[in-house]
């Protein structure tokens, strides 16, 4: 199959994706028990302003013409109103992205070089202690609770050594660097773990393959054989892998940014969850989902320009 | 035969373990400890769990509190162990849903495959484009925090990943001599289905579903540190974590004990998962 027929029906694939996407944030707001109007207005409203209120949202329309005038903002980029800041909540989320961005990206490129280090020496010793050490880190890191590891970071390199501040995302970017430092070590340990056994694994399978034994029966010594022929070929299962992660890299920035402060996304989601703020939950919600498929979507592409086998 | 025969046999004759049963029995001895400490928390427990002592109030790790006080002099140790029913409880039924509506869900996509598969699978695309934990805060926050929410909040998403392992599973099996000759027998499709496909995936889901409660215990006690899961005073270890955390300069005590005993825990469920999967891999 050629590469551009591929991208095409990669991209027809998406369509049923974001019309679901679409529908379950649509229907999100259907959760909240009782009437919203009346939450919104409060319990003393005249049942005239709740009548005006309902036609101004439009609630008095069948479901299926709420959906559609819903998916029509949207694609309009009109994600609703904040009931707390009575700003539209797209304004709000291209505010608070670009920290939640630099903070993932951070953590990033912090986890990867460990990881594919780790993994390594791992894989090359197989069985051996410092498989079984690694082995052993990676199952205790997959145990530790983010948040907690980054309450117990803040006070023991924040306020006791003084290292770095715990609050806040700081100026510039060497500031963001410096402020985001301890949230991003704290998501990268529980990270890095996750990754370097999967890649281990990857490594390892890769280790048993045919071409391997063709290049050892060719004479090459082992240092070529893993640095040229095993490293490219366990690039792609660790490449889809980060694909599944940054959803629960999306998902661990939450905590982290609430315990440092830090205002992100994920501060701005547990902000409207507490003060009930609807149309934010909503909106985030979507704008969370739509960048996961974004990122699965690359992910697919990249996968498919490097090895055309998957194109299939 | 005596005991020194034993010890003077070859090493290659020596009986050895089963890859695997280590880290299982390690893994069942924690859990078991927790799981009694929890079941018997009224007898272990030093103290009441709420008992105020404002007398006590910040007292570090020593004699009288093993783990030390909290800002209302509550006794940490009591908390942790009382704490261990909620975490438990928690990791169980949140995994028992989902567990069985993707089981369900896997099995039937699986075996019949066509458009009810189609449809099933494209529901799992839909679900899986959400950001995971995400749809959990935004579902419970729109229901109202509070664990009964966070179980419908896991029954509507976390079923997912079953309903993909089961299925994928299925397709390997259903193609087995054993189900074509139920088939060609006339057994009834449920028949098929449960006497004979399910118990041939049921080892994966089991690895699975150890994981799985850490994970489910994880996101709930951040759901707990967040304000959206158990409510206080609930002895639940991410309140706790909470509740400590204004006072960790003073009292590191509080925030740090009821991690650690999440981290034992979940420890203890990950070294299952692993011994048995172990085990599973070398039988096949």
């Amino acid at each position: 199959m050629h590469y551009l027929t591929f991208i095409g029906r990669r991209l027809l694939h998406i369509v049923p994706v974001l019309i679901g996407i679409s529908l379950v944030s649509f229907l999100l707001v259907m959760l909240v028990p009782g009437d919203p109007v009346r939450l919104v207005l409060g319990p003393r409203a005249t049942d005239d302003a709740v009548a005006a209120m309902r036609e101004a949202w439009g609630l008095d329309r069948s479901l299926l013409s709420q959906y559609l005038t819903y998916v029509g903002n949207v694609v309009q980029g009109n994600l609703g109103d904040s009931l707390k800041y009575r700003l539209p909540v797209w304004d709000l989320i291209a505010q608070y992205l670009p920290r939640t961005a630099f903070l993932i990206g951070y953590v990033l490129a912090m986890t990867v070089p460990v990881t594919v280090l780790l993994a390594v020496t791992a894989a090359r010793r197989e069985g051996d202690w410092p498989d079984q050490v690694i082995r052993l880190l990676s199952v205790l890191g997959m145990t530790i609770p983010v948040f907690w590891l980054a309450v117990i970071f803040a006070r023991l390199f924040g306020i006791q050594l003084g290292w770095f501040p715990v609050s806040g995302y700081g100026e510039g970017f060497l500031g963001h660097l410096h402020h985001l430092f301890l949230p991003a070590v704290s998501t990268s340990l529980w990270l890095a773990p996750v990754l370097t056994r999967n890649l281990r694994g990857a490594l390892v399978q890769q280790m048993d393959a045919d071409y391997v034994a063709a290049c050892r029966a060719k004479g090459l010594p082992e240092r070529l054989i893993f640095r040229r022929h095993i490293l490219p070929n366990s690039v792609l299962p660790t490449l889809n892998l980060l694909g599944v992660m940054i959803a629960f890299l999306i998902g661990g920035s939450v905590v982290v940014e609430i315990v440092y402060a830090v205002p992100g996304l994920g501060a701005l989601m547990i902000g409207a969850v507490l003060g009930r703020d609807y149309f934010v939950i909503q909106g985030l919600t979507l704008v969370y989902a739509l960048v996961t498929v974004l990122v699965t979507l690359v992910i697919d592409l990249l996968t498919a320009a490097i090895d055309p086998r998957t194109v299939g | 035969m005596t005991e020194t025969s034993a010890i003077n046999l070859p090493a290659r004759d020596r009986p050895r373990l089963k890859k695997g049963t280590i880290e299982l029995a390690i893994g069942v001895l924690i859990v078991g400890a927790w799981i009694l400490a929890a079941a018997g928390a009224g007898i272990v427990a030093p103290a009441d769990p709420n008992a105020l002592d404002l007398a006590a109030v910040l007292a570090p790790p020593g004699p009288a509190h093993l783990m030390g006080t909290d800002n209302l002099g509550r006794d940490i140790l009591s908390r942790v162990i009382h704490g261990a029913r909620i975490d438990i409880w928690m990791g169980f039924i949140g995994v028992l849903a989902p567990l069985c509506i993707g089981v369900l869900v896997g099995l039937v996509s699986g075996y019949y495959g066509g458009m009810t598969d189609t449809i099933l699978m494209r529901l799992v695309d839909i679900t899986v484009a959400f950001p995971f934990f995400i749809l959990v805060i935004a579902i419970v926050g729109l229901l109202g925090p509070g664990l009964a929410n966070y179980f419908v909040a896991l029954g509507l998403v976390a079923w997912v990943a079953y309903a993909r392992l089961v299925r994928a599973e299925v397709l390997v099996v259903k193609r087995l001599e054993f189900v074509q000759a139920a088939k060609a027998l006339g057994f009834p499709d449920r028949a098929i289905l449960f006497r004979h496909v399910l118990p041939n995936v049921l080892g994966s889901i089991t690895i699975y579903a150890w994981t799985d409660a850490v994970m489910v215990i994880l996101a709930g006690a951040s759901l707990g540190f967040l304000g959206l899961g158990a409510q206080p005073p609930t002895a639940e270890w991410g309140v706790m974590i909470s509740d400590g955390q204004p006072y960790i300069v003073q009292a590191w005590w509080i925030c740090f004990f009821p991690g650690l005993a999440m981290v034992t825990l979940s420890l203890g469920f990950i070294l299952i998962s692993d011994g048995l999967s172990r085990r599973l891999r070398v039988s096949q």
